[in-house]
């Protein structure tokens, strides 16, 4: 639900946001700012447990992140929850559906939020992902129009990572396997965007904690595509995935004895940029693989339009969803 | 009032009734508490359906002279004419028998005895009730109009209207595409004999391009029925094709000559190009092409009329003022058999078709190797030139799955087995089947399988993940890759190939829940019609006089549709044979005084049987097509409708009756979870 | 790491198609129905597994164990720990089974039963239990807290090595603070957390 013009959206930042992700933090407040998105912290939110405390007990786990649940309900003002981390927007989602499909479960969470006072009502307020507020109620057109350093010949790989994407509770997004929000995005900043084919694939979560050559692989597999596919630089929208990405870069290289530089920058910098806003004010020089050289690229003025090659004559055409003239 | 005299008949059904159920109890309680509203004889019986039961019934009609019947038994759907014709032969009018489904609303829902023979009592009550208020019926007799109406003329519907006119029988044939054939036309083998489709189909479609029985009206459609059994009014639009069928002679010089190319999206399912004026194939029938306008560069900018210019024949053949026509045709039967259509494989991103080149659906797969196909029956990547060294070919995909369609698609084991065999024996490639199960069942499939077997085609069995072009190790680059877990060994593998095919569901026609509506039948959730009885009653509907067929009922192969196409066909000839038909007069009738014409009715009724008297401003009501659903009875906000057997009058007393026995405060009011006070009010 | 792949059907107790008790009870530890009972053995859960080719089962082979009743060998596997929560197998799987919250439960069944120590992934509790201990103390996550507790407790070497080179790094780039921050209401947090811990299982 798009909150009226008065209605500012809560927002909860997480703990990444806090310190490891304080890029993110920086560049959507720098954005919001220009945009006159305005962004209510709940007050005194807890962390969402990530994804370990499910694994050890399952009660608490649901009273820990319904107590943000319950918090952002109760504040005043309004009826959406914006989780710019893709592991909490799914953990805070996740409670809040499955109170609503499970009665019982309901029940439960909310006796043990009774003993701190606090109650919640299942679908009381909306849970949405930070891109889901660009995507779909700041929209492509007016980001375009605002845009005046566009992003000409950067060459981004939108990469959503997994828990935006899936199993997405709320039912927002075009597709669990593919889905193109962030990529029209990044059209609209005028950036050269890439067909990523891992764009929903796993950057590995706390794998480098638990077993680190599983994890490396998996965060090889990513920057192999990016690589092959000539990124400049991946666009993320999650904490988890920036880290992975990014701080591991090094590891990955001397593992595997490759030599990839693909700095990982949030959509939300990418966007600052492009509307002008001072690279300082948007975190950069946080990242720990430097975005220095791939946004040298950036071009002045805009590319003249790739000539479609045309397909060879013996060539079958594409599977089409509608029909197309061929002479 | 005359008491009526009531005999109550309580069936055991074996253990069926009498095991959740005390029908002793049940019949000597109707005996006894029932005697003061006019039941005098009740008996339960083990088999009251057996020729002893029926006996029993007959011999106390004659003795005790019962002027109403009520048989608690099974649903009224199986026995309600043994029953019926039972009183019949024993001299009762069949109407005034009632029946009680003790088996499907009592014994088969519940499990407490006491509170199922408590709930058997109030609908035996009710029964009672409401049989006495039943009047004598007679069957309302129709003529039969000897023509039948054939929608769909892929291989089921020309075998049902080859069979109806090779018995003596006019039949009319409509198909929406230029030509008949449907999607048999399109295949290149088929399965298991691994006959050309063509050559098996082709000599069918010859017979009834020429069938003298056979009205033949392609590039039509049906734009509305109305009417019912023996006398169906239906609406034909028989599109233009601006070409003169009287004059062509199908020389086809005219769609060499078109500049218009385009994707032909049906016929060669997108992977090869036709004109704007063109015919689908070359033995397509009728053999007159026609032109699409929307593609026609003369019909769009005004200007070309290619066509006509190199046109041979004269007089002209192309003639761009032909307009529709309507054509208005009475019909006795319809038999649908409007086919499938192919799962989109888009709609599973994972597997990537659509976007990765060399990934294909199994109808694309059919026109490479067709040598009328696109590539003369090369099998080929999306290049156009490199033949495959390997090939994957994916089970199930968009069938038994809850994500897509959960029903299992019938035809795609025996198609991937068949196009497994068609790649090794034409390219030698490498190849290997992905599947959750091989499903061989009838004559000569398993041996099929086993002969697919001994080509050294490979068999993973895994439901595959994902398809990428994403090389992750060396040997991957520039293939796709199969990503799947080999459940034998319980490892991940990844397969790289040159080409995969998606071996893609059947899926009910995009306009299924629309054409059903237009002809009163049911669809099920997927959007498959829905036959009368899934096993003793398969091609007819509910609608009497529409049949079904093909996989327009549900997915099925080759042989299965012509099986149904033939049995609709038996089934249409039987009625057509008996001349005229007698219909259920269990139904509803409008009371003209009462009715102030606003037709809440006509836009509920399921079967389209409600019409609209313009000069009088009422609502009239089809008894022929009506039946008896009580829907428009109590839809009506004036009351102005009454059912002959569902009348206000018997409903209330019906539930007069149920509830006096639900609620005689012997407990069963709290308990009996059925009927609540609410009901009440 | 323990041999992978011996698998045993128990022979000292009733067979599990009589009892089907250990298949039951992970049914019951997840919320709503997870619809294992519904699993096909189909496999799209094992291949689109991103750390598939490294657990010691697929997830597909740890249902059959399950419904096999092999209690012991499901709740050593690494299978649960090896799990991303990435939800592919559950996006794609064609049974709707609720993979993920299954991994989870077998998790919290691992521990309780203490097969989690006799695991190939032994570690990977110790760490999430160092993750949530400063939840539970703080209300927040603390990084920097969470390695020294993990890292320099059970992995000496290599790993180690690794963990301090990105702990300065980190620092170095603003990322990482020094101390734990609490939330206001730890108090209130804790006596929710409490009360859920008494109420124990689940839904």
């Amino acid at each position: 639900m798009k909150p009226s013009n008065e209605e500012p959206y809560g927002y909860y930042p997480g703990c990444s946001l806090e310190k490891n992700a304080l890029a993110y933090n920086e560049s959507t407040s720098a954005v919001a700012n220009v945009l006159g998105l305005k962004f209510e912290e709940v007050a005194d939110w807890n962390c969402c447990g990530a994804s370990e405390y499910l694994a050890l007990d399952i009660l608490p786990a649901y009273a820990l992140i319904s107590r943000n649940l319950a918090l952002a309900a109760s504040s005043s003002g309004s009826h959406s929850l914006v989780a710019p981390c893709s592991a909490c927007f799914l953990n805070l989602s996740k409670v809040d559906h499955q109170m609503a499909e499970v009665p019982a479960l309901a029940s439960q969470v909310n006796e043990a939020l009774a003993a701190g006072g606090l109650s919640y009502q299942p679908g009381s307020i909306t849970i949405r992902h930070l891109l889901d507020v660009f995507v779909n109620d700041v929209g492509f057109d007016r980001i375009s129009s605002l845009v005046t350093h566009p992003l000409y010949e950067l060459r981004v790989a939108p990469y959503y990572g997994c828990l935006i994407s899936r199993p997405d509770y709320e039912g927002v997004y075009d597709s669990p396997e593919y889905p193109t929000g962030l990529d029209h995005l990044m059209t609209a900043l005028g950036a050269e965007v890439v067909d990523f084919p891992l764009k929903t694939h796993c950057c590995g979560g706390h794998m480098t904690q638990i077993s680190e050559p599983v994890a490396l692989e998996l965060i090889r597999r990513l920057l192999q595509n990016a690589h092959e596919y000539d990124a400049d630089v991946i666009a993320t929208l999650c904490p988890m995935c920036q880290l992975n990405l990014d701080v591991y870069q090094e590891h990955v290289n001397h593992a595997f004895g490759t030599n990839y530089h693909i700095p990982i920058l949030y959509f939300t910098q990418l966007i600052g940029l492009a509307l002008g806003i001072r690279a300082k004010e948007l975190g950069f020089g946080r990242e720990f693989v430097s975005a220095k050289r791939a946004l040298a690229k950036i071009g002045k003025a805009r590319p003249a339009p790739k000539k479609k090659r045309k397909p060879s004559k013996e060539a079958l055409p594409m599977p089409q969803a509608t029909e197309v003239e061929y002479r | 009032m005359k008491q009526e005299r009531i005999g109550v008949y309580v069936c055991h059904c074996g253990s069926n009734i009498a095991g959740t159920v005390d029908v002793g109890q049940l019949s000597s309680w109707a005996a006894d508490a029932l005697e003061k509203r006019g039941v005098v004889v009740a008996r339960d019986y083990k088999f009251m359906c057996s020729s002893l039961g029926q006996e029993l019934i007959k011999s106390d009609i004659v003795e005790l002279s019962l002027t109403r019947v009520v048989v608690a038994a099974c649903s009224p759907h199986l026995h309600e004419k043994t029953f019926r014709t039972a009183c019949q032969q024993a001299g009762l009018n069949p109407y005034l028998m009632e029946m009680v489904s003790l088996r499907e609303h009592v014994a088969w829902v519940h499990s407490d005895k006491a509170l199922a023979t408590q709930k058997a009592k109030a609908l035996i009550s009710g029964a009672v009730e409401r049989v006495a208020l039943h009047e004598p019926l007679d069957p309302i007799s129709v003529p039969i109009e000897a023509t039948t109406l054939v929608v769909g003329a892929g291989i089921s519907g020309i075998q049902a209207a080859l069979e109806i006119a090779d018995a003596g029988q006019k039949v009319v044939l409509v198909e929406r595409e230029p030509s008949i054939g449907g999607h048999m036309a399109q295949l290149d083998k088929t399965f298991p004999t691994l006959d050309c489709s063509a050559c098996i189909l082709t000599p069918k479609m010859v017979t009834v391009g020429s069938h003298p029985n056979i009205n033949l009206l392609t590039w039509s459609e049906v734009e509305a029925v109305d009417g019912f059994v023996g006398q169906f009014t239906v609406t034909i639009r028989k599109k233009a094709r601006y070409v003169r069928e009287d004059v062509c002679t199908g020389c086809g010089i005219c769609m060499e000559k078109c500049p218009s190319k385009l994707i032909d999206q049906v016929y060669e399912a997108g992977l090869g190009y036709r004109s704007a004026i063109y015919r689908p194939f070359p033995q397509a029938i009728p053999k007159y092409p026609v032109i699409d306008k929307a593609n026609c560069i003369y019909f769009q900018r005004g200007k070309c009329k290619a066509c006509q210019l190199f046109c041979p024949t004269t007089p002209n053949a192309i003639d761009f003022e032909q307009e529709d026509q309507i054509l208005q045709l009475t019909v006795g039967n319809i038999i649908l058999a409007t086919g499938y259509d192919l799962f989109d494989a888009r709609r599973i991103p994972q597997y990537g078709y659509g976007r990765l080149a060399n990934v294909f659906s199994s109808l694309e797969f059919e026109r490479l190797c067709n040598a009328a196909g696109p590539t003369e029956g090369k099998i080929l990547l999306r290049d156009g030139v490199s033949q495959p060294e390997s090939v994957g070919i994916i089970h199930c995909v968009g069938s038994r799955d809850r994500n897509y369609n959960n029903y299992c698609s019938a035809i795609c084991c025996m198609q991937s087995l068949k196009f497994a065999h068609l790649v090794k024996e034409r390219t030698g490639a490498k190849v290997t089947n992905f599947y959750i199960d091989i499903r061989t069942p009838y004559k000569d499939y398993d041996e099929f399988y086993q002969h697919v077997l001994q080509e050294k085609v490979e068999f993973v069995r895994g439901r595959v993940a994902e398809v990428t072009d994403a090389a992750r190790r060396p040997g991957e680059e520039g293939k796709l890759i199969i990503q799947v877990e080999d459940t034998f060994i319980g490892k991940q593998r990844r397969i790289p190939v040159d080409m995969v095919i998606l071996s893609a569901g059947i899926e009910p026609r995009h306009d299924s829940k629309e054409v059903s509506r237009k002809f009163g039948i049911s669809c099920n959730g997927s959007g498959f019609f829905t036959e009368l009885h899934p096993k003793l009653d398969p091609v007819a509907t509910m609608s009497k006089g529409i049949f079904i067929a093909g996989c327009a009922q549900g997915p099925k192969d080759i042989p299965a549709s012509v099986v149904q196409g033939a049995a609709a066909a038996a089934r249409v000839l039987g009625t057509i044979q008996q001349k005229s038909l007698d219909l259920e007069p269990v139904l509803a009738q409008v009371i003209d005084q009462k009715c102030s014409g606003c037709r809440i009715c006509s836009n509920l009724c399921p079967f389209n049987a409600i019409g609209f008297d313009l000069e009088r401003q009422i609502s009239t009501i089809n008894p022929a097509l009506c039946q008896g659903c009580g829907t428009c009875v109590s839809a009506c906000p004036s009351h102005a409708i009454s059912g002959t057997q569902f009348s206000t009058e018997q409903i209330l007393a019906q539930l007069h009756g149920l509830l006096a026995e639900s609620f005689n405060g012997n407990g069963a009011r709290t308990q009996s979870p059925a009927f609540s006070q609410a009901e009440l009010v | 790491m323990p041999s992978t792949n011996v698998t045993t059907i128990p022979t000292d107790q009733p067979d599990p198609f009589v009892t089907r008790s250990f298949l039951e009870e992970v049914v019951d530890a997840v919320p709503g129905d997870p619809r294992l009972t519904a699993c096909l053995q189909c496999g799209t859960c094992g291949g689109s597994c991103p750390s598939g080719p490294d657990m010691e089962h697929t997830p597909r082979q740890l249902f059959a164990m399950i419904n096999a009743g092999m209690r012991a060998e499901v709740l050593r596997s690494n299978t649960p720990w090896y799990c991303v929560s990435c939800y592919f197998c559950m996006a794609r799987c064609p049974q709707k089974v609720q993979i993920t919250d299954i991994m989870y439960a077998l998790k919290r069944k691992a521990i309780e039963d203490g097969e989690s120590r006799s695991s190939s992934a032994a570690d990977a509790p110790k760490f999430s239990e160092a993750f949530v201990n400063f939840v539970e103390n703080y209300g927040r996550s603390f990084e920097l807290g969470v390695a020294a507790r993990f890292h320099f407790v059970q992995h000496p070497g290599e790993a180690l090595k690794m963990a301090t080179s990105i702990g300065i790094g980190m620092m170095r780039k603003g990322r990482m603070d020094l101390t734990p921050t609490r939330i206001k209401g730890v108090k209130q947090l804790q006596t929710i957390l409490d009360r859920a811990r008494e109420l124990g299982g689940t839904a």
